[in-house]
């Protein structure tokens, strides 16, 4: 299978509208098995686990946080939240066909509402992605978030 | 109100609503309790250097803590003493050898003594110099570093730093004793997470040890679910071994074991914790062990207390190093400020779980705290409800409870939640004078 440019841009888009609509099964499905998911909490943050981060997830983590959310007893999620995400036309930073490997860089504006709160969160997202058994996988995501030092409410979901 | 009418507040098992809802009982305990109790600043390794500075707030008092050119740490108040413009508004920097305010340009020392003022001469026979503006940044009462953190009493006179804390500064004994150096140094910010409700109910829940199984239960339960649908595997994940303790059962967290210390102070895991059960980091013993000698180093890794509260606002979790700051901003607002810190000489895989364990139970982003947000957030507007007047805490209650001496209870007890409400009264209502008073 070749892969375009607009094949990788495609698929960053795609995963914003299946985290908004909560198909979070398939999401996960995205993923490689070793990847990570990292949300720094420093500016320019460099170190993801010697200092704390906001998010730091291995698949593990993220599974937990997916079936959590369909939980009976999830009390934060009663009601349940939701979100949104607008998102720029990704970059396409690197685009290496031969090693199957593609990195992205995507303005975003993530929004999340509970009840009468709404949040907004502006963020760049880088993707690496990979091409395994003729598919794009997520192998590592990162989140920056612009005001990622302010003090947050809840963030529930996933920008 | 007056401060004196806490005592009409608190009646030993319950606590009237007004406590976490009024603006007016808020207003009296920033003028009671966090200015006559001694209360937490920062760490001197947040300042290491001559000029550099922080900047908090003690209760609802805006404070630097600054290193001076002689290397000791003050804590001023962040108003200058001319038109008390903020001095300081940069969370961390370095200011040099002197501040300098950005209105007028009025100059300090860092232990805040006024240095300059532009065009002095129009001063000239005015009595400037009688006006507390003459002597420039405020200091607060007291500045004591205990192990590296910096603990402040606003007022100029009361009770002392050792009388205060007395035996509860073994918990930051066992963390420094964690260190093969013997010292903490501050890895990165702290995270940062702002909750609609009052700050004592943060500070409770740190000794509540009947709501995790139920409130944590989306997490814990559902990490412990995934874990048995994956066949168990070794090592365990990161998730099971710091989630999923948070399942315990009452009877594990009945002999945990909860301690109390007078003036409010009192932690839980006196015997074991939900922190005891961590896999060895290899080589740590060893090099702890090599300053202290096996015995005591098995010793100081024995002691896993769980939650220590200091009174009045601030959780010390020592076995994974780490302080948590519950700011006040209002009756019904909270910035919770969680820190890890680095033990100066162990393996860097120590900083690693500790900042693992901060962001999977108190980032914004984490699934834990998420839910105990929640359950403050719903009581905070649940005690609005007309009715019912009074809060209970009457767990293992006991009549004539005497909080001035260490106990050790049941660790499910409320007791530590009574005691720092007897510590409360007593502070409000403080007068100089009152028992234990030193000068």
């Amino acid at each position: 299978m070749t892969i375009t440019r607009d094949d990788i841009i495609d698929f960053v888009y795609a995963e914003a509208r299946i985290l908004d609509e909560g198909r979070y099964d398939e999401w996960l499905a995205l993923w490689l098995e070793d990847g990570h998911y990292w949300m720094p909490l420093d500016y320019k943050q460099t170190d993801p686990v010697g200092e704390t981060s906001l998010l730091w997830e291995d698949n593990f983590m993220l599974r937990l946080r997916v079936e959590r959310l369909n939980g009976e007893r999830t009390f934060s999620q009663k009601p349940k939240s939701r979100c949104h995400h607008v998102i720029q036309r990704p970059f396409v930073d690197e685009f290496d066909a031969e090693a199957g490997r593609f990195v992205t860089n995507t303005s975003m504006h993530y929004v999340e509402t509970r009840l009468d709160e709404q949040q907004l969160l502006a963020l760049t997202a880088m993707h690496e992605l990979k091409l395994v058994d003729g598919a794009l996988r997520i192998a590592n995501k990162k989140v920056e978030l612009l005001n990622s030092d302010a003090a947050f409410r809840s963030i529930q979901l996933l920008p | 109100m007056k401060t004196s009418d806490a005592r009409k507040l608190v009646h030993g098992h319950q606590v009237h609503r007004d406590v976490y809802t009024s603006h007016e009982v808020y207003v009296a305990e920033m003028r009671g309790v966090f200015t006559n109790a001694w209360i937490f600043v920062g760490h001197d390794s947040q300042t290491p250097n001559k000029g550099d500075y922080i900047t908090t707030q003690i209760g609802d008092q805006p404070v630097i803590q600054v290193r001076h050119s002689d290397g000791e740490i003050y804590v001023l108040y962040n108003r200058c003493p001319h038109k008390g413009t903020k001095i300081a508004i940069d969370r961390q920097g370095n200011t040099g050898k002197f501040f300098r305010c950005p209105y007028h340009a009025w100059s300090f020392k860092t232990n805040g003594c006024l240095l300059a003022i532009p065009l002095k001469k129009g001063y000239t026979d005015t009595g400037l110099d009688q006006t507390e503006s003459a002597k420039g940044l405020k200091p607060v009462g007291d500045v004591r570093v205990y192990g590296g953190f910096v603990f402040a009493r606003l007022s100029e006179t009361g009770i002392s730093f050792e009388e205060f804390f007395g035996d509860s500064l073994s918990t930051i004994d066992n963390m420094l004793d964690r260190s093969p150096e013997g010292r903490l140094e501050i890895a990165g910010p702290p995270l940062r997470y702002m909750h609609n409700c009052n700050w004592k109910m943060l500070v409770e829940n740190q000794t509540d040890t009947c709501h995790p199984m139920v409130a944590h239960e989306s997490s814990a339960g559902t990490a412990i679910d995934i874990y048995k649908q994956m066949g168990e595997p070794q090592p365990r994940p990161p998730a099971m071994q710091i989630i999923a303790p948070f399942m315990s059962s009452y009877d594990f967290f009945e002999g945990m074991g909860i301690r109390t210390w007078p003036n409010g102070h009192g932690h839980t895991g006196v015997n074991m914790s939900i922190h005891s059960d961590y896999d060895a980091i290899p080589g740590y013993f060893e090099a702890l062990s090599a300053v202290h000698g096996e015995e005591k180093a098995k010793a100081v890794l024995d002691e896993n207390r769980h939650n220590t509260v200091y009174f009045p606002n601030i959780m010390v979790k020592g076995p994974l190093q780490q302080l948590r700051n519950f700011i006040p901003l209002g009756p019904d607002k909270t910035l919770v400020e969680s820190y890890v810190y680095r033990l100066v000489g162990a393996p860097d895989r120590l900083v690693e779980m500790s900042a693992m364990y901060n962001r999977m139970i108190n980032a914004p982003t984490s699934i834990v705290g998420h839910d105990d947000m929640e359950m403050y957030e719903r009581a905070q507007e649940g005690l609005m409800a007309n009715g019912l007047e009074w809060v209970n805490i009457q767990r293992l209650y006991e009549e004539g409870e005497d909080f001035s001496k260490e106990a050790v209870e049941n660790g499910t007890t409320e007791r530590q939640m009574r005691n720092q409400f007897d510590a409360w009264v007593k502070f409000m209502d403080w007068n100089g004078t009152a028992a234990g008073a030193s000068e």
